[in-house]
């Protein structure tokens, strides 16, 4: 089982291994030439007026919101649909009462206006 | 472990060594192409210029030279840590994609894939999913406004755009019956006849035998037209393709995300981005384009019609080169359509993306489900 994932992990240590190669030859190779006003965040020519550390409105927590929900219900629909043939008509029952809370619930949202930007 | 480690390298080779830089090419040409320029032409050795080839070496030579800045106030560590989190997953789903099938040389077995996880397809998704931290992680700590806009539309928008992504693709799932990609892959090397379904529901007793003759492959593309289309959009902004940009929208927020980014650095975002064009043209071909097969040829059929003339180890090794082959064809078809597409659509409005994704897409994926299970259910019943 564990076999498998020889490959995965190769790949990941080769990945891992062009991203620090890449950026540490650009340490050695590039100049250094450093001065104040260049390390300026960028800001359209002016200097920064609101920092970014400061407290800042996620609009889109709900999105968030919905990402878990939705998320873990398509988590739950893989399994379901590698084994359909299987369960026929139950299993197709089975996930439309599944489904229905959540249909539902994005239906609410949606009146409600959570989907609006 | 030493085919492994073979698959590993070969794959990694024609993906970064070839497929890489000349995307990079395609990109500059295709857009001079359709923009009525000459496109890059100007680095050359010693007065040869190789239709412009030579740019993505200079691009990494540049890179390298460039110097490295960190803005003031901005997290070392994490500012350092962010490009590799978004290039290092782009390179680690190369392992579960199948780039040829399964071959038979005597006692020795040879899969095409480097690691055959029986959850592949999730293995992918979840990949895709890691890649938003990169984007998140670029955009908090660079210390920049501009950044941190681009970093909350990226992860507002990938995010979203995983969850109907994966509900896109599970009406594939219930046809295949499967979520290896290998097998997936292997399930649309047949056909089907394409009035098959008049006789299955009785209509008429029995079709003319003629009808026999018309069938189509059985890819994913003509078992599942909806989901393909809506795995193709989903997966264009999952990767923050054009023309789903919007997080990295030049003329709203300078670049996004990886404004605060100079030399290789900002490189390995590019890398990644360049890197996601050929991953997204190999997921979408194993998923729906058939994989590696040949339409109406499939590998029995071709190692039993050459092996009588050759042998069945060089037939075998044949068909192997060939479906290598047409698998990197269909790939460079979709890198050409993603192009294409590119340069031809404008910018969406961010909120039109989050509206496509939620009010369109999320509801049409959920009825593709359920009239596939339908039509299934109702196709096999017996």
């Amino acid at each position: 089982m564990l076999a498998e994932f020889t490959g995965v992990v190769l790949m990941l240590a080769l990945a891992l291994l062009v991203a620090a190669s890449l950026l540490g030859v650009h340490r050695l190779l590039g100049p250094r030439r450093d001065f104040d006003a260049k390390r300026e965040p960028f800001e359209c020519g002016e200097s920064q007026i609101v920092s970014p550390a400061e407290r800042f409105s996620v609009k889109f927590y709900l999105v968030a919101m919905l990402f878990v929900v939705f998320d873990l219900e398509a988590v739950f629909f893989y399994p379901w649909a590698a084994l359909f043939r299987d369960l026929g008509w139950f299993g197709l029952a089975a996930m439309g009462v599944f489904s229905i809370p959540l249909v539902v619930g994005l239906l609410y949202e949606w009146r409600k206006g959570a989907l609006e930007w | 472990m030493t085919v492994v480690v073979l698959k590993t390298l070969f794959i990694l080779f024609v993906v970064l060594g070839a497929f890489l830089p000349l995307i990079t090419w395609i990109e500059r040409k295709q857009s001079a192409l359709m923009q009525d320029r000459v496109g890059a032409n100007r680095a050359d050795i010693l007065g040869i210029t190789v239709l412009g080839l030579l740019h993505p070496a200079a691009d990494v030579l540049k890179l390298l030279a460039k110097e490295d800045v960190v803005p003031k106030g901005a997290s070392r560590a994490l500012h350092l840590l962010a490009p590799a989190l978004s290039l290092v997953p782009a390179i680690t789903v190369l392992a579960v994609l199948p780039f040829g099938s399964t071959y038979r040389f005597g006692d020795f077995e040879l899969s095409l894939v480097v690691a055959d996880i029986d959850w592949g397809i999730l293995f992918v998704f979840a990949m895709g999913a890691l890649s938003t931290y990169g984007a998140i992680v670029a955009g908090w700590a660079s210390n920049n406004n501009w950044s941190l806009l681009g970093s909350m539309r990226a992860s507002s928008q990938m995010i979203s755009y995983a969850v109907t992504m994966g509900l896109a693709a599970v009406g594939l799932f219930m046809v295949y019956g499967s979520l290896q990609l290998p097998e997936m892959a292997a399930y649309q090397d047949d056909t089907f006849r394409v009035l098959g379904f008049v006789e299955r529901f009785g209509w008429v007793p029995a079709l003319p035998a003629w009808l026999d003759w018309v069938r189509l492959p059985a890819w994913g593309v003509f078992l599942q037209p909806v989901g393909f289309v809506l795995f193709l959009t989903c997966i264009l902004a999952e990767n923050k393709r054009p023309p789903f940009d919007a997080p990295e929208g030049e003329s709203e927020l300078v670049a996004g995300y990886h404004l605060e980014y100079s030399g290789m650095r900002f490189g390995l975002f590019y890398t990644a981005e360049f890197l996601e064009v050929p991953v997204i043209g190999m997921l979408v071909t194993t998923l729906f384009l058939g994989g590696w097969s040949i339409p109406y040829l499939s590998q029995e059929a071709f190692i039993g019609g050459v092996a009588p003339v050759l042998g069945v180890g060089f037939a075998t090794g044949l068909c192997l080169l060939v479906h290598v082959a047409a698998f990197f064809a269909k790939t460079l078809a979709m890198v050409w359509l993603l192009m294409a597409l590119r340069w031809t659509l404008p910018r969406f409005r961010y909120d039109q993306v989050m509206d496509l994704c939620w009010k369109t897409i999320l509801p049409l994926s959920l009825l593709n489900i359920a009239v596939t299970a339908v039509v299934l259910l109702w196709l096999e019943a017996p």
